[in-house]
Protein backbone atom coordinates (compact mmCIF):
# COMPACT_ATOMS: atom_id res chain seq x y z
CA UNK A 1 0.00 0.00 0.00
CA UNK A 2 1.61 3.55 -0.80
CA UNK A 3 -0.03 6.63 1.00
CA UNK A 4 0.67 10.22 -1.12
CA UNK A 5 0.78 13.48 0.74
CA UNK A 6 1.22 17.37 0.15
CA UNK A 7 3.38 20.30 0.94
CA UNK A 8 2.23 23.63 0.81
CA UNK A 9 4.72 24.10 -1.07
CA UNK A 10 3.61 22.01 -3.87
CA UNK A 11 5.19 18.86 -3.30
CA UNK A 12 3.75 15.10 -3.10
CA UNK A 13 5.86 12.81 -1.64
CA UNK A 14 4.55 8.99 -2.27
CA UNK A 15 5.58 6.54 1.18
CA UNK A 16 5.76 2.84 0.30
CA UNK A 17 7.43 1.16 3.68
CA UNK A 18 10.39 2.83 4.47
CA UNK A 19 11.11 4.46 1.01
CA UNK A 20 9.44 8.05 -0.51
CA UNK A 21 9.13 9.10 -3.56
CA UNK A 22 9.14 13.22 -4.06
CA UNK A 23 7.68 14.98 -7.45
CA UNK A 24 6.13 18.50 -7.62
CA UNK A 25 2.33 18.58 -8.03
CA UNK A 26 0.37 19.20 -11.13
CA UNK A 27 -0.74 22.67 -9.99
CA UNK A 28 2.87 23.56 -9.71
CA UNK A 29 3.94 22.34 -12.89
CA UNK A 30 1.33 24.64 -14.13
CA UNK A 31 2.25 27.41 -12.54
CA UNK A 32 5.84 27.25 -13.18
CA UNK A 33 5.19 26.80 -17.63
CA UNK A 34 7.25 24.33 -19.83
CA UNK A 35 10.46 23.18 -17.49
CA UNK A 36 13.50 23.30 -18.77
CA UNK A 37 15.81 22.54 -16.39
CA UNK A 38 16.00 19.98 -13.47
CA UNK A 39 18.67 19.54 -10.67
CA UNK A 40 18.91 16.30 -8.79
CA UNK A 41 20.19 15.49 -5.23
CA UNK A 42 23.00 12.86 -5.74
CA UNK A 43 22.67 9.61 -4.00
CA UNK A 44 23.50 9.44 -0.18
CA UNK A 45 23.04 13.28 0.40
CA UNK A 46 20.81 13.55 3.76
CA UNK A 47 18.22 15.71 3.19
CA UNK A 48 15.93 17.25 6.03
CA UNK A 49 11.95 18.23 6.24
CA UNK A 50 11.37 21.23 4.65
CA UNK A 51 15.43 21.86 3.05
CA UNK A 52 16.37 22.37 -0.20
CA UNK A 53 16.83 19.54 -2.07
CA UNK A 54 16.52 20.01 -6.10
CA UNK A 55 15.66 22.99 -8.27
CA UNK A 56 13.20 23.10 -11.13
CA UNK A 57 13.47 25.45 -14.00
CA UNK A 58 11.46 27.12 -16.12
CA UNK A 59 11.58 29.72 -19.33
CA UNK A 60 11.48 32.48 -16.96
CA UNK A 61 12.26 31.47 -13.61
CA UNK A 62 14.41 28.77 -11.07
CA UNK A 63 12.11 27.56 -8.57
CA UNK A 64 13.84 25.42 -5.03
CA UNK A 65 12.16 22.14 -4.86
CA UNK A 66 11.72 21.14 -1.00
CA UNK A 67 11.87 17.55 0.77
CA UNK A 68 8.70 16.91 2.13
CA UNK A 69 10.00 14.71 4.56
CA UNK A 70 13.47 14.06 6.05
CA UNK A 71 16.07 10.78 5.01
CA UNK A 72 18.94 10.40 2.39
CA UNK A 73 18.61 10.41 -1.60
CA UNK A 74 18.85 6.52 -2.85
CA UNK A 75 17.58 7.46 -6.75
CA UNK A 76 17.18 10.54 -9.00
CA UNK A 77 14.99 10.26 -12.10
CA UNK A 78 17.63 10.37 -14.22
CA UNK A 79 15.34 10.50 -17.11
CA UNK A 80 14.68 14.19 -16.61
CA UNK A 81 18.04 15.49 -17.14
CA UNK A 82 17.54 14.65 -21.20
CA UNK A 83 13.73 15.42 -21.22
CA UNK A 84 12.79 18.06 -18.43
CA UNK A 85 9.38 18.34 -20.22
CA UNK A 86 8.14 15.24 -18.55
CA UNK A 87 7.35 17.76 -15.31
CA UNK A 88 4.89 18.80 -17.15
CA UNK A 89 3.84 15.89 -19.42
CA UNK A 90 3.39 13.57 -16.22
CA UNK A 91 4.46 15.41 -12.87
CA UNK A 92 2.78 13.41 -10.55
CA UNK A 93 4.27 9.78 -12.43
CA UNK A 94 7.21 9.52 -14.84
CA UNK A 95 8.18 13.49 -13.80
CA UNK A 96 9.10 12.33 -10.09
CA UNK A 97 12.36 13.99 -8.45
CA UNK A 98 13.77 11.93 -6.37
CA UNK A 99 13.61 9.08 -3.42
CA UNK A 100 14.56 8.99 -0.14
CA UNK A 101 15.05 6.15 2.56
CA UNK A 102 12.75 7.74 5.39
CA UNK A 103 14.85 8.84 8.67
CA UNK A 104 11.37 9.36 10.35
CA UNK A 105 8.42 8.01 8.92
CA UNK A 106 6.26 10.10 11.95
CA UNK A 107 6.90 13.45 9.69
CA UNK A 108 4.54 11.79 7.07
CA UNK A 109 0.94 12.21 9.11
CA UNK A 110 2.20 15.81 9.35
CA UNK A 111 1.54 16.61 5.77
CA UNK A 112 -1.81 17.73 4.02
CA UNK A 113 -3.68 15.04 2.37
CA UNK A 114 -5.20 14.76 -1.26
CA UNK A 115 -8.54 16.37 -0.07
CA UNK A 116 -6.63 19.25 1.65
CA UNK A 117 -4.18 20.09 -0.56
CA UNK A 118 -6.92 20.47 -2.95
CA UNK A 119 -8.82 22.17 -0.65
CA UNK A 120 -5.30 24.13 -0.42
CA UNK A 121 -5.41 25.01 -3.60
CA UNK A 122 -8.71 26.28 -4.03
CA UNK A 123 -7.79 28.83 -1.62
CA UNK A 124 -4.66 29.94 -3.86
CA UNK B 1 -1.65 42.10 -3.10
CA UNK B 2 -5.54 42.22 -4.26
CA UNK B 3 -5.17 46.70 -4.53
CA UNK B 4 -1.91 46.33 -6.41
CA UNK B 5 -3.79 44.61 -9.57
CA UNK B 6 -6.93 47.24 -9.53
CA UNK B 7 -4.59 50.26 -10.18
CA UNK B 8 -2.71 48.45 -12.98
CA UNK B 9 -2.85 50.03 -16.40
CA UNK B 10 -4.80 48.51 -19.19
CA UNK B 11 -3.42 48.53 -22.87
CA UNK B 12 -6.00 48.63 -25.69
CA UNK B 13 -5.86 44.81 -26.74
CA UNK B 14 -6.23 44.29 -22.20
CA UNK B 15 -9.57 42.67 -22.66
CA UNK B 16 -8.74 40.34 -26.04
CA UNK B 17 -5.92 39.10 -24.01
CA UNK B 18 -8.14 37.54 -21.22
CA UNK B 19 -10.10 36.76 -23.64
CA UNK B 20 -7.76 34.35 -25.71
CA UNK B 21 -6.63 33.06 -22.18
CA UNK B 22 -3.48 34.69 -21.36
CA UNK B 23 -1.89 34.39 -17.71
CA UNK B 24 -1.73 38.09 -16.89
CA UNK B 25 1.03 40.07 -14.88
CA UNK B 26 2.17 43.50 -13.56
CA UNK B 27 4.83 44.77 -15.71
CA UNK B 28 6.25 48.07 -15.73
CA UNK B 29 2.39 49.37 -14.14
CA UNK B 30 0.42 47.50 -16.86
CA UNK B 31 -1.59 44.17 -16.40
CA UNK B 32 0.22 42.33 -19.63
CA UNK B 33 0.39 38.75 -21.37
CA UNK B 34 2.93 36.54 -19.75
CA UNK B 35 1.95 33.43 -21.82
CA UNK B 36 -1.02 32.27 -23.82
CA UNK B 37 -2.00 28.59 -23.17
CA UNK B 38 0.27 27.45 -25.96
CA UNK B 39 3.07 28.19 -23.34
CA UNK B 40 6.48 30.31 -23.53
CA UNK B 41 8.50 27.77 -25.41
CA UNK B 42 5.98 26.73 -27.81
CA UNK B 43 5.26 30.80 -28.40
CA UNK B 44 8.72 31.49 -28.97
CA UNK B 45 9.43 28.98 -31.70
CA UNK B 46 6.67 29.94 -34.13
CA UNK B 47 7.92 33.58 -33.77
CA UNK B 48 10.97 31.76 -35.04
CA UNK B 49 9.17 29.67 -37.55
CA UNK B 50 6.13 31.58 -38.50
CA UNK B 51 4.77 34.70 -36.89
CA UNK B 52 4.10 36.33 -33.70
CA UNK B 53 1.33 39.08 -32.48
CA UNK B 54 2.99 40.83 -29.60
CA UNK B 55 0.90 43.51 -28.01
CA UNK B 56 3.63 46.24 -26.98
CA UNK B 57 0.92 49.31 -26.49
CA UNK B 58 2.53 49.45 -23.11
CA UNK B 59 6.26 51.02 -24.62
CA UNK B 60 6.18 54.99 -24.96
CA UNK B 61 5.01 56.18 -27.94
CA UNK B 62 5.33 59.94 -28.71
CA UNK B 63 5.66 62.75 -31.53
CA UNK B 64 8.20 65.48 -31.13
CA UNK B 65 7.26 68.49 -32.97
CA UNK B 66 9.00 72.00 -34.01
CA UNK B 67 10.84 74.15 -36.24
CA UNK B 68 13.43 71.51 -36.15
CA UNK B 69 12.63 68.16 -33.77
CA UNK B 70 15.78 66.26 -35.25
CA UNK B 71 18.40 68.95 -34.38
CA UNK B 72 16.92 69.36 -30.90
CA UNK B 73 16.87 65.77 -30.32
CA UNK B 74 20.31 65.67 -30.41
CA UNK B 75 20.33 67.34 -27.51
CA UNK B 76 19.97 64.18 -25.69
CA UNK B 77 21.33 61.56 -27.89
CA UNK B 78 24.52 60.56 -29.39
CA UNK B 79 22.79 59.47 -32.29
CA UNK B 80 22.92 60.75 -35.93
CA UNK B 81 19.60 61.83 -35.97
CA UNK B 82 20.15 65.06 -38.71
CA UNK B 83 21.54 62.73 -40.94
CA UNK B 84 18.19 60.16 -40.68
CA UNK B 85 16.35 59.91 -44.37
CA UNK B 86 12.49 60.73 -44.15
CA UNK B 87 11.04 57.45 -44.18
CA UNK B 88 13.67 55.99 -42.10
CA UNK B 89 13.56 54.48 -38.27
CA UNK B 90 16.99 54.64 -36.11
CA UNK B 91 18.22 52.84 -33.04
CA UNK B 92 19.12 55.40 -30.83
CA UNK B 93 20.46 56.14 -26.67
CA UNK B 94 18.82 58.59 -23.94
CA UNK B 95 21.94 59.73 -22.32
CA UNK B 96 22.54 62.09 -18.68
CA UNK B 97 25.24 64.08 -18.30
CA UNK B 98 27.30 61.25 -16.61
CA UNK B 99 27.36 59.38 -19.90
CA UNK B 100 25.32 56.51 -18.74
CA UNK B 101 22.39 55.26 -20.20
CA UNK B 102 18.74 56.48 -19.34
CA UNK B 103 17.05 54.57 -22.20
CA UNK B 104 17.32 53.02 -25.38
CA UNK B 105 14.15 54.15 -27.93
CA UNK B 106 13.69 54.28 -31.61
CA UNK B 107 13.07 57.27 -33.63
CA UNK B 108 11.44 57.82 -37.05
CA UNK B 109 10.80 60.26 -39.76
CA UNK B 110 8.26 59.77 -41.59
CA UNK B 111 8.18 61.35 -45.57
CA UNK B 112 6.64 64.77 -46.05
CA UNK B 113 6.12 64.84 -42.33
CA UNK B 114 7.85 67.79 -40.18
CA UNK B 115 7.26 65.71 -36.58
CA UNK B 116 9.19 62.71 -35.35
CA UNK B 117 7.70 59.81 -33.86
CA UNK B 118 9.60 58.39 -31.05
CA UNK B 119 9.07 54.93 -29.12
CA UNK B 120 10.52 54.40 -25.74
CA UNK B 121 10.48 51.73 -23.15
CA UNK B 122 7.42 50.88 -21.04
CA UNK B 123 8.90 51.45 -17.09
CA UNK B 124 11.25 54.63 -18.41
CA UNK B 125 8.66 56.56 -20.33
CA UNK B 126 7.30 58.84 -17.64
CA UNK B 127 10.84 60.10 -16.76
CA UNK B 128 12.17 59.55 -20.81
CA UNK B 129 9.61 62.41 -22.05
CA UNK B 130 10.11 64.76 -18.73
CA UNK B 131 13.51 65.05 -19.15
CA UNK B 132 13.77 65.08 -22.67
CA UNK B 133 11.51 68.00 -22.30
CA UNK B 134 13.31 70.06 -19.97
CA UNK B 135 16.54 69.34 -22.43
CA UNK B 136 15.32 70.67 -25.27
CA UNK B 137 13.67 73.53 -23.84
CA UNK B 138 11.32 74.65 -26.08
CA UNK B 139 13.30 73.84 -29.00
CA UNK B 140 10.74 70.70 -29.87
CA UNK B 141 7.80 69.69 -28.05
CA UNK B 142 6.94 66.09 -27.08
CA UNK B 143 3.03 65.20 -27.49
CA UNK B 144 2.73 61.73 -25.89
CA UNK B 145 0.21 59.14 -27.08
CA UNK B 146 0.40 57.02 -24.64
CA UNK B 147 -2.95 55.95 -25.66
CA UNK B 148 -2.18 54.42 -28.96
CA UNK B 149 -1.58 50.88 -29.39
CA UNK B 150 1.37 49.28 -30.73
CA UNK B 151 1.53 45.80 -31.84
CA UNK B 152 4.30 44.42 -33.41
CA UNK B 153 3.98 41.30 -36.14
CA UNK B 154 7.55 39.45 -35.64
CA UNK B 155 8.84 36.15 -38.29
CA UNK B 156 9.28 34.71 -41.13
CA UNK B 157 5.59 34.75 -42.28
CA UNK B 158 5.31 38.05 -41.20
CA UNK B 159 5.42 40.18 -44.60
CA UNK B 160 3.45 37.97 -46.12
CA UNK B 161 0.77 38.09 -43.70
CA UNK B 162 0.99 42.48 -43.28
CA UNK B 163 1.02 42.23 -47.06
CA UNK B 164 -2.60 40.55 -47.12
CA UNK B 165 -4.25 43.10 -44.71
CA UNK B 166 -2.27 46.10 -46.18
CA UNK B 167 -1.46 45.64 -50.06
CA UNK B 168 2.21 46.84 -50.97
CA UNK B 169 3.17 46.50 -47.57
CA UNK B 170 5.75 43.85 -48.29
CA UNK B 171 8.34 46.02 -50.28
CA UNK B 172 9.24 47.87 -46.71
CA UNK B 173 12.57 46.69 -46.39
CA UNK B 174 14.36 46.85 -42.83
CA UNK B 175 14.06 50.10 -40.46
CA UNK B 176 11.99 51.49 -43.21
CA UNK B 177 8.40 53.85 -41.54
CA UNK B 178 5.47 54.48 -43.59
CA UNK B 179 1.80 55.72 -42.99
CA UNK B 180 -0.44 52.95 -44.33
CA UNK B 181 -3.74 51.17 -43.76
CA UNK B 182 -4.07 47.74 -41.82
CA UNK B 183 -7.17 46.33 -42.02
CA UNK B 184 -8.45 49.92 -43.04
CA UNK B 185 -7.37 51.11 -40.25
CA UNK B 186 -4.98 54.46 -40.40
CA UNK B 187 -1.22 53.53 -39.10
CA UNK B 188 2.58 53.72 -38.52
CA UNK B 189 4.01 50.69 -39.62
CA UNK B 190 7.63 50.11 -39.73
CA UNK B 191 10.06 46.61 -40.44
CA UNK B 192 11.58 46.19 -37.05
CA UNK B 193 11.18 44.63 -34.18
CA UNK B 194 12.80 43.25 -31.13
CA UNK B 195 12.83 39.11 -31.69
CA UNK B 196 16.00 39.12 -34.13
CA UNK B 197 12.93 38.26 -37.11
CA UNK B 198 11.82 39.71 -40.16
CA UNK B 199 8.44 41.49 -39.20
CA UNK B 200 6.65 44.82 -38.06
CA UNK B 201 5.70 47.29 -36.07
CA UNK B 202 2.35 48.64 -36.31
CA UNK B 203 1.70 52.17 -34.27
CA UNK B 204 -2.96 52.14 -34.33
CA UNK B 205 -5.14 54.59 -32.79
CA UNK B 206 -6.08 52.76 -29.45
CA UNK B 207 -9.97 52.14 -30.81
CA UNK B 208 -8.55 50.49 -33.56
CA UNK B 209 -6.00 48.25 -31.51
CA UNK B 210 -8.15 45.38 -30.66
CA UNK B 211 -9.68 45.44 -34.33
CA UNK B 212 -6.88 44.71 -36.50
CA UNK B 213 -5.34 42.51 -33.57
CA UNK B 214 -8.22 40.16 -34.54
CA UNK B 215 -7.61 40.49 -38.17
CA UNK B 216 -3.83 39.73 -37.44
CA UNK B 217 -4.94 36.33 -35.64
CA UNK B 218 -6.79 35.22 -37.50
CA UNK B 219 -4.61 34.57 -40.42
CA UNK B 220 -3.70 30.96 -39.18
CA UNK B 221 0.36 31.81 -39.67
CA UNK B 222 -0.18 33.90 -36.73
CA UNK B 223 0.00 33.14 -32.70
CA UNK B 224 -0.22 36.15 -29.61
CA UNK B 225 2.81 35.91 -28.18
CA UNK B 226 3.39 37.12 -24.49
CA UNK B 227 6.37 38.57 -22.38
CA UNK B 228 7.54 35.77 -21.79
CA UNK B 229 8.69 34.54 -25.23
CA UNK B 230 9.86 38.34 -26.06
CA UNK B 231 12.23 37.72 -23.62
CA UNK B 232 13.48 34.46 -24.79
CA UNK B 233 13.39 35.83 -28.59
CA UNK B 234 15.13 39.16 -27.77
CA UNK B 235 17.71 37.25 -25.49
CA UNK B 236 18.52 34.97 -28.27
CA UNK B 237 19.19 37.87 -30.84
CA UNK B 238 21.74 39.74 -28.00
CA UNK B 239 19.79 42.56 -28.05
CA UNK B 240 19.31 44.17 -24.46
CA UNK B 241 16.67 44.99 -22.59
CA UNK B 242 16.38 48.21 -20.86
CA UNK B 243 16.73 47.86 -16.67
CA UNK B 244 18.78 44.59 -16.99
CA UNK B 245 21.55 44.48 -19.86
CA UNK B 246 21.74 48.90 -19.88
CA UNK B 247 20.59 50.80 -16.81
CA UNK B 248 22.49 54.63 -15.70
CA UNK B 249 25.18 52.37 -14.43
CA UNK B 250 26.81 52.05 -17.48
CA UNK B 251 27.64 54.08 -20.74
CA UNK B 252 27.51 53.16 -24.52
CA UNK B 253 31.15 51.65 -24.53
CA UNK B 254 31.06 49.55 -21.61
CA UNK B 255 27.54 48.29 -22.89
CA UNK B 256 29.00 47.68 -26.61
CA UNK B 257 26.51 50.21 -28.32
CA UNK B 258 28.73 52.36 -29.81
CA UNK B 259 27.36 51.12 -32.80
CA UNK B 260 24.65 54.14 -31.92
CA UNK B 261 26.83 57.06 -31.39
CA UNK B 262 27.35 58.22 -34.87
CA UNK B 263 30.50 59.70 -36.36
CA UNK B 264 29.82 63.08 -36.34
CA UNK B 265 28.78 62.86 -33.20
CA UNK B 266 32.09 61.68 -31.23
CA UNK B 267 33.41 64.52 -33.21
CA UNK B 268 31.71 67.41 -32.39
CA UNK B 269 30.94 66.04 -28.72
CA UNK B 270 27.61 67.29 -28.08
CA UNK B 271 25.39 65.75 -26.51
CA UNK B 272 25.31 64.81 -22.45
CA UNK B 273 28.19 62.82 -21.15
CA UNK B 274 30.43 62.51 -24.17
CA UNK B 275 33.51 63.37 -22.44
CA UNK B 276 33.20 60.48 -19.85
CA UNK B 277 33.17 57.77 -22.26
CA UNK B 278 35.04 58.47 -25.78
CA UNK B 279 38.39 59.00 -23.85
CA UNK B 280 38.79 56.46 -21.91
CA UNK B 281 39.04 52.60 -22.79
CA UNK B 282 35.64 50.90 -20.74
CA UNK B 283 36.64 48.95 -17.67
CA UNK B 284 33.93 46.00 -18.52
CA UNK B 285 31.82 45.39 -21.33
CA UNK B 286 28.93 43.64 -22.19
CA UNK B 287 29.32 39.87 -24.02
CA UNK B 288 27.33 37.18 -24.57
CA UNK B 289 27.92 34.47 -22.76
CA UNK B 290 27.15 30.46 -23.31
CA UNK B 291 27.11 28.52 -20.37
CA UNK B 292 28.68 24.68 -21.40
CA UNK B 293 26.66 22.96 -19.59
CA UNK B 294 22.28 23.14 -19.14
CA UNK B 295 21.72 24.82 -16.40
CA UNK B 296 20.49 28.14 -16.97
CA UNK B 297 21.89 31.24 -15.64
CA UNK B 298 19.92 33.74 -14.33
CA UNK B 299 20.38 37.59 -13.74
CA UNK B 300 23.16 38.52 -11.24
CA UNK B 301 24.64 35.15 -11.15
CA UNK B 302 28.45 36.26 -10.31
CA UNK B 303 31.08 35.27 -12.88
CA UNK B 304 34.42 34.34 -11.95
CA UNK B 305 37.41 33.57 -13.57
CA UNK B 306 38.94 30.10 -13.74
CA UNK B 307 40.69 31.29 -10.28
CA UNK B 308 37.31 32.01 -8.98
CA UNK B 309 37.74 35.82 -8.60
CA UNK B 310 34.60 37.18 -9.52
CA UNK B 311 35.00 39.14 -13.01
CA UNK B 312 31.17 40.41 -13.64
CA UNK B 313 28.02 39.81 -13.27
CA UNK B 314 25.24 38.03 -15.61
CA UNK B 315 22.09 40.36 -16.15
CA UNK B 316 20.26 38.65 -18.45
CA UNK B 317 19.92 34.99 -18.64
CA UNK B 318 17.89 31.85 -19.09
CA UNK B 319 17.09 29.08 -21.41
CA UNK B 320 16.67 29.77 -25.63
CA UNK B 321 14.01 27.40 -26.85
CA UNK B 322 16.01 27.74 -30.60
CA UNK B 323 19.29 26.54 -29.44
CA UNK B 324 17.87 24.86 -26.74
CA UNK B 325 20.23 25.23 -24.36
CA UNK B 326 20.94 27.79 -21.53
CA UNK B 327 21.95 31.71 -22.81
CA UNK B 328 22.72 34.58 -21.26
CA UNK B 329 24.99 38.21 -21.25
CA UNK B 330 26.29 39.95 -19.13
CA UNK B 331 29.26 42.33 -18.10
CA UNK B 332 32.47 41.05 -17.40
CA UNK B 333 36.09 42.92 -16.57
CA UNK B 334 37.35 44.17 -20.06
CA UNK B 335 40.14 41.15 -20.26
CA UNK B 336 37.97 38.89 -20.43
CA UNK B 337 35.59 40.49 -23.18
CA UNK B 338 37.20 38.17 -26.15
CA UNK B 339 35.34 35.67 -27.77
CA UNK B 340 35.62 32.18 -26.55
CA UNK B 341 37.29 33.49 -22.95
CA UNK B 342 36.48 30.69 -20.26
CA UNK B 343 34.93 31.73 -17.38
CA UNK B 344 33.01 30.22 -14.45
CA UNK B 345 29.30 31.40 -13.77
CA UNK B 346 28.66 30.68 -9.94
CA UNK B 347 24.73 29.06 -9.61
CA UNK B 348 24.05 28.20 -6.25
CA UNK B 349 27.02 28.56 -4.98
CA UNK B 350 29.01 25.85 -7.37
CA UNK B 351 31.20 27.49 -10.75
CA UNK B 352 29.32 26.47 -14.33
CA UNK B 353 31.93 26.44 -16.66
CA UNK B 354 30.94 28.66 -19.25
CA UNK B 355 32.37 30.39 -22.45
CA UNK B 356 32.30 34.13 -23.50
CA UNK B 357 30.77 34.06 -27.24
CA UNK B 358 29.55 36.61 -30.05
CA UNK B 359 25.93 37.49 -30.23
CA UNK B 360 23.45 36.87 -31.89
CA UNK B 361 23.52 33.83 -30.50
CA UNK B 362 20.52 32.85 -33.72
CA UNK B 363 21.17 34.70 -36.34
CA UNK B 364 18.91 37.86 -37.31
CA UNK B 365 16.89 37.82 -40.11
CA UNK B 366 16.24 41.06 -40.74
CA UNK B 367 14.71 41.66 -44.40
CA UNK B 368 17.27 44.51 -45.38
CA UNK B 369 17.34 46.35 -48.77
CA UNK B 370 19.72 44.63 -50.99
Amino acid sequence: MSEVRYTKEHEWVRVEGSEATIGITKYAAEQLGDVVFVELPENGRKVGAGGEAAVVESVKAASEVYAPVSGEVTASNAALSDDPAKVNADPEGDGWFFKVKLSDAGEVAKLMTREQYDEFVKGL
Amino acid sequence: MADTTETLLKTPLHALHVELGAKMVPFAGYDMPVQYPAGILKEHLHAREKAGLFDVSHMGQAFLKGADPAKALERVTPADVVGLKPGMQRYGLLLNDEGTIKDDFMFSKLEGEADMYIVVNAGTKDGDYAYIAQRLDGAAKVTTRFDRALLALQGPMAGAVLERLSPGIDKLTFMKVVRADIAGAPAIVSRSGYTGEDGFEISLEGKDGERVARALLAESEVLPIGLGARDSLRLEAGLCLYGHDIDESVNPAEANLMWSVAKRRRTDRDFPGAGKFLDAAPAKKRVGILPLGKAPAREHTPIADKSGRVIGEITSGGFGPSLNGPVAMGYVESAFAADGTEIDLIVRGKPMPARVAPMPFVAHRYRRAS
